[in-house]
C-alpha cells in the first residue's frame, strides 16, 4: 500500500487490506466455502443410510396353552405377545427410558435398570420412563403370528386370530 | 604433536571413523554435556521435547503445595494408557463376540496381557481422578483468572475428552457390563426426545435420535457401534486429547507460567543457599519480540528473578510425579483385575447395569429422568464452569489456596451445606419417591424437567447468589457453588456406586440384594 503524501503512518501499524485485492478475497472465500462443504460432507458419512441391524420382522407359533393376558416372549426377541378373546397383540419390552429389556409378567412390566413400572397394557405407573411401551404391528396367517418390531401401532390394537 | 608427514587418505578415514560416535551424539545434542547452568539452559532450549518448559522456573511453581503435581500426574496417566493401549491393540479385535474372546485371550494367554490390561484400566481411572482434582486445584487457587481464562476452557474440553476416552473404552470388552452401560449411554444421548416427544415435534426435529444414530451407526448396539467406539477410543479422542494438551501446555507458558500470588516474592522469602543461582535484581529491561508484538503480555515487566534452572529442578519434580503415578497404577494393577463379565447378551440386561464409577452420579440422576439427569444438568454445570473466569474479574486471592473473600471458612461452610443439601434431597427421593409416585397424572414434561438434580442445582444456585450478595464478591459465590457441586457429585456417585442394587433400588449393602448376589 502506498502512503498518501502528508499522511503519517507508523511502520508498526498493520497494513490495511487493499480494497481491490480481489484475488485474495476470492481465495479466502473459496477456501471458506470449500471448508464448509467438506465439513458437512464429513458429517454426512457417519450418518448411515442403511442400518445394519437384524431383521425386525419375525414369525412365531403361539403355544396352545397360552392363557389370556399371559405374556409369551419368543427367544431372542424383545417382544411380549399376548392372546385374548379379542385377538392377538404384541408389546415391545424395550424400556422407553433407557432401552433396558423390561420383565413381562401377567400384572405388567418391570424395568431392572431404573425401576420403571408399566401396566399390562404398557402404561407407565412409576419410575422415570417418559412414555408407554410401544405396541407393535401384528398379522396372523395359518396359526402363525408375524410381528414387525419396526412398526408401532396405537395402544389397544388387537388382530383377530 | 610432532612434525607429521602428510596423512594418508586411509589415516584420515580412520580418524573420522573414530570420531564418528562422538560427532553423532554432538549432532543430536549440539550443546554438549549439560554440566553448567548455562549448558543446561541451552540443552532445554535446544531440545524439542524439553523446550515445552521454560528454561528457568519460578521457585513458587516448584512448591509442592502450588499444584500438588496433579497436571503432570494427569499427563503421566495419559502416557501410561497410551503405551499400554497400543500394546493391547496387538491382540484386540473390534468385532462382537470376537472382541470378548480377544479380551479373554489377553487376560489368560497373552504374556503380560492381563497385567497390561489392568494397568491400562487403572491408569484410565487414575487419570479421571487426577484431572478432576487438577481442575479443583486450578479453581481453588483462582488460577482461571485473567489472563488464563481461555486455558480454563481448554481444561474443561480436556475433562470432557478424558471422560469420553473412558466411556468409549468401556464398551470394547463386549461383556454384559459394557453392553448395557453403552445401551444406557446411547439412550441418554437420545433423551432430548423426551422433550421433543412431549412437544410433539420429534418427526420434524430429532436431535436425540441423530445423536444416537451417529454414536451407534445403527439402531441397536451392534458391530457398527463397536467399531465406532473403537475408532473414537484409539484414534479420534486420543488425537483430540493430544491437540488440546499441546494448546493447554503452550498457553501455560504464554499466560505467564503457573499462577503466582501478587506478593509471591515476600511469601517465598530469600532463596535458600543451596538453590543457586537465583537472580534477585529487578530487570532493567525486557524484550518481547518488541518490534512486532503490541500490548501487554504476561511476561512483560518480569525478569528471571526468583527463578531456578528448569533442569534439573523442575525435571526432577516432574519425573518424581511420573514415577509415583506409574507406581500407583502398577500397584493397583497387581492387586485388582479389570472386570470382565459374561459375554454381552442383548436380551438380558445386567441388573443393576452400572456405568463406570465416575458416571454413577449422573446415572443416579438419570434414574429420575433421562434428559435432565443425563444432558440438562451436565450441560448446565459445564456452561457454569466455563463462565466462571468471565464473571469473576476480581484480583483478591489469585494464586492462593481458597483465595478470595470468605476463604477457607466459606469453603468449609459450603462443604457442610453442599453435603447436607445433596443428602436431604436424595433421602427424600429414596424414602418418599419422586413426582410420579406423588401425582400419578403429572405431565411428562414436568417429570422430565424436575429431577432431584434440578432441585439440587436450584438450591446450590440460590446459595451461591446469597453468597455473592453477602460478600459482595462473585468469587465468593463461585467458591460456594463449585464446592457444593463437588459435594453433590461425591454424594450422588457414592449412592450410585454402593447403595443402588437390582432395579436401581436403594440397599444399605450389596449383601441385602435379592437373588444372592
Amino acid at each position: 500500500m502506498t502512503v498518501k503524501p502528508g499522511a503519517t503512518r507508523s511502520r508498526l501499524d498493520p497494513e490495511p487490506m487493499p480494497r481491490r485485492d480481489v484475488l485474495g478475497l476470492l481465495s479466502l472465500w473459496s477456501m471458506a466455502t470449500a471448508l464448509l462443504f467438506a465439513t458437512v460432507g464429513m458429517f454426512r458419512l457417519p450418518k448411515a443410510a442403511v442400518l445394519a441391524s437384524p431383521s425386525k420382522k419375525f414369525r412365531v407359533a403361539l403355544p396352545d396353552t397360552l392363557a389370556a393376558g399371559e405374556p409369551f416372549v419368543p427367544p431372542g426377541r424383545a417382544v411380549a405377545i399376548y392372546r385374548d378373546p379379542e385377538g392377538v397383540y404384541a408389546i415391545s419390552t424395550i424400556c422407553t427410558h433407557l432401552g433396558c429389556i423390561v420383565h413381562a409378567t401377567t400384572q405388567g412390566f418391570e424395568c431392572p435398570c431404573h425401576g420403571s413400572g408399566f401396566t399390562a397394557s404398557g402404561e407407565v405407573t412409576r419410575g422415570p420412563a417418559p412414555r408407554a411401551l410401544d405396541w407393535l404391528q401384528v398379522s396372523t396367517s395359518g396359526g402363525l403370528v408375524t410381528v414387525d418390531e419396526g412398526v408401532t401401532v396405537p395402544s389397544g390394537t388387537r388382530v383377530p386370530v | 604433536m610432532s612434525l607429521s608427514l602428510p596423512r594418508t587418505p586411509l589415516q584420515v578415514f580412520r580418524d573420522h571413523l573414530r570420531a564418528a560416535p562422538g560427532r553423532m551424539v554432538h549432532s543430536a545434542f549440539r550443546t554438549g554435556t549439560p554440566s553448567t547452568d548455562r549448558g543446561r539452559s541451552s540443552f532445554v532450549f535446544g531440545n524439542v521435547f524439553l523446550h515445552l518448559h521454560s528454561v528457568r522456573t519460578h521457585r513458587w511453581s516448584l512448591r509442592w503445595m502450588t499444584t500438588a503435581g496433579l497436571g503432570i500426574a494427569s499427563v503421566a496417566a495419559f502416557l501410561i494408557t497410551l503405551v499400554t493401549g497400543v500394546l493391547l491393540m496387538f491382540y484386540y479385535k473390534p468385532y462382537p463376540d470376537v472382541a470378548y474372546d480377544s479380551i479373554k485371550d489377553i487376560h489368560f494367554v497373552v504374556p503380560t496381557g492381563r497385567f497390561m490390561r489392568n494397568i491400562h484400566r487403572w491408569a484410565a481411572n487414575v487419570m479421571v481422578v487426577t484431572v478432576i482434582l487438577h481442575m479443583a486445584r486450578a479453581f481453588y487457587t483462582a488460577s482461571y483468572r485473567a489472563p488464563r481464562e481461555f486455558n480454563w476452557l481448554i481444561g474443561l474440553a480436556l475433562l470432557v475428552t478424558t471422560l469420553g476416552l473412558s466411556f468409549t473404552g468401556y464398551l470394547l470388552p463386549w461383556d454384559q457390563l459394557a453392553f448395557w452401560a453403552i445401551t444406557i449411554g446411547a439412550n441418554i444421548a437420545q433423551s432430548p426426545r423426551e422433550v421433543t416427544d412431549a412437544l410433539g415435534i420429534t418427526e420434524h426435529f430429532d436431535p436425540g435420535g441423530l445423536q444416537r444414530l451417529l454414536l451407534l451407526g445403527s439402531d441397536t448396539v451392534g458391530d457398527e457401534a463397536l467399531i465406532r467406539f473403537y475408532l473414537l477410543h484409539v484414534m479420534l479422542l486420543p488425537l483430540v486429547a493430544a491437540m488440546l494438551m499441546a494448546v493447554h501446555f503452550w498457553r501455560i507458558r504464554k499466560d505467564g507460567g503457573l499462577t503466582k500470588p501478587a506478593d509471591v516474592n515476600q511469601r517465598l522469602g530469600p532463596p535458600p543457599a543451596d538453590v543457586y543461582p537465583v537472580f534477585t535484581e529487578e530487570p532493567v529491561k525486557t524484550y518481547h519480540l518488541a518490534a512486532i508484538v503490541r500490548g501487554r503480555t504476561p511476561a512483560v515487566g518480569s525478569g528471571p528473578e526468583h527463578t531456578v534452572p528448569s533442569m534439573p529442578h523442575l525435571f526432577y519434580a516432574e519425573l518424581g510425579v511420573l514415577m509415583l503415578t506409574l507406581f500407583v497404577c502398577t500397584a493397583l494393577a497387581l492387586v485388582s483385575d479389570a472386570p470382565l463379565k459374561e459375554l454381552a447378551n442383548a436380551q438380558v440386561p445386567e441388573n443393576p447395569a452400572k456405568a463406570p464409577w465416575y458416571f454413577l452420579g449422573l446415572q443416579e440422576l438419570v434414574a429420575f429422568s433421562a434428559f435432565m439427569g443425563g444432558i440438562g444438568i451436565p450441560a448446565i454445570v459445564l456452561i457454569g464452569l466455563g463462565l466462571i473466569p468471565y464473571l469473576d474479574r476480581e484480583e483478591e486471592g489469585t494464586g492462593v489456596w481458597f483465595g478470595g473473600p470468605g476463604g477457607w471458612r466459606l469453603v468449609q461452610r459450603s462443604i457442610a451445606f453442599g453435603f447436607s443439601a445433596a443428602l436431604i434431597v436424595e433421602s427424600i427421593a429414596i424414602r418418599f419417591g419422586w413426582l410420579r409416585e406423588w401425582f400419578p397424572d403429572i405431565p411428562q414434561l414436568v417429570v422430565t424437567a424436575i429431577n432431584p438434580g434440578t432441585v439440587l442445582t436450584l438450591i446450590y444456585a440460590w446459595y451461591s447468589v446469597w453468597l455473592v450478595r453477602r460478600y459482595g464478591s462473585t468469587r465468593a459465590g463461585a467458591l460456594g457453588l463449585f464446592t457444593c457441586f463437588l459435594c453433590g457429585f461425591i454424594v450422588l456417585t457414592v449412592i450410585g456406586t454402593y447403595f443402588r442394587g437390582p432395579n436401581w433400588e436403594f440397599f444399605w449393602s450389596p449383601a441385602d440384594w435379592p437373588g444372592g448376589h
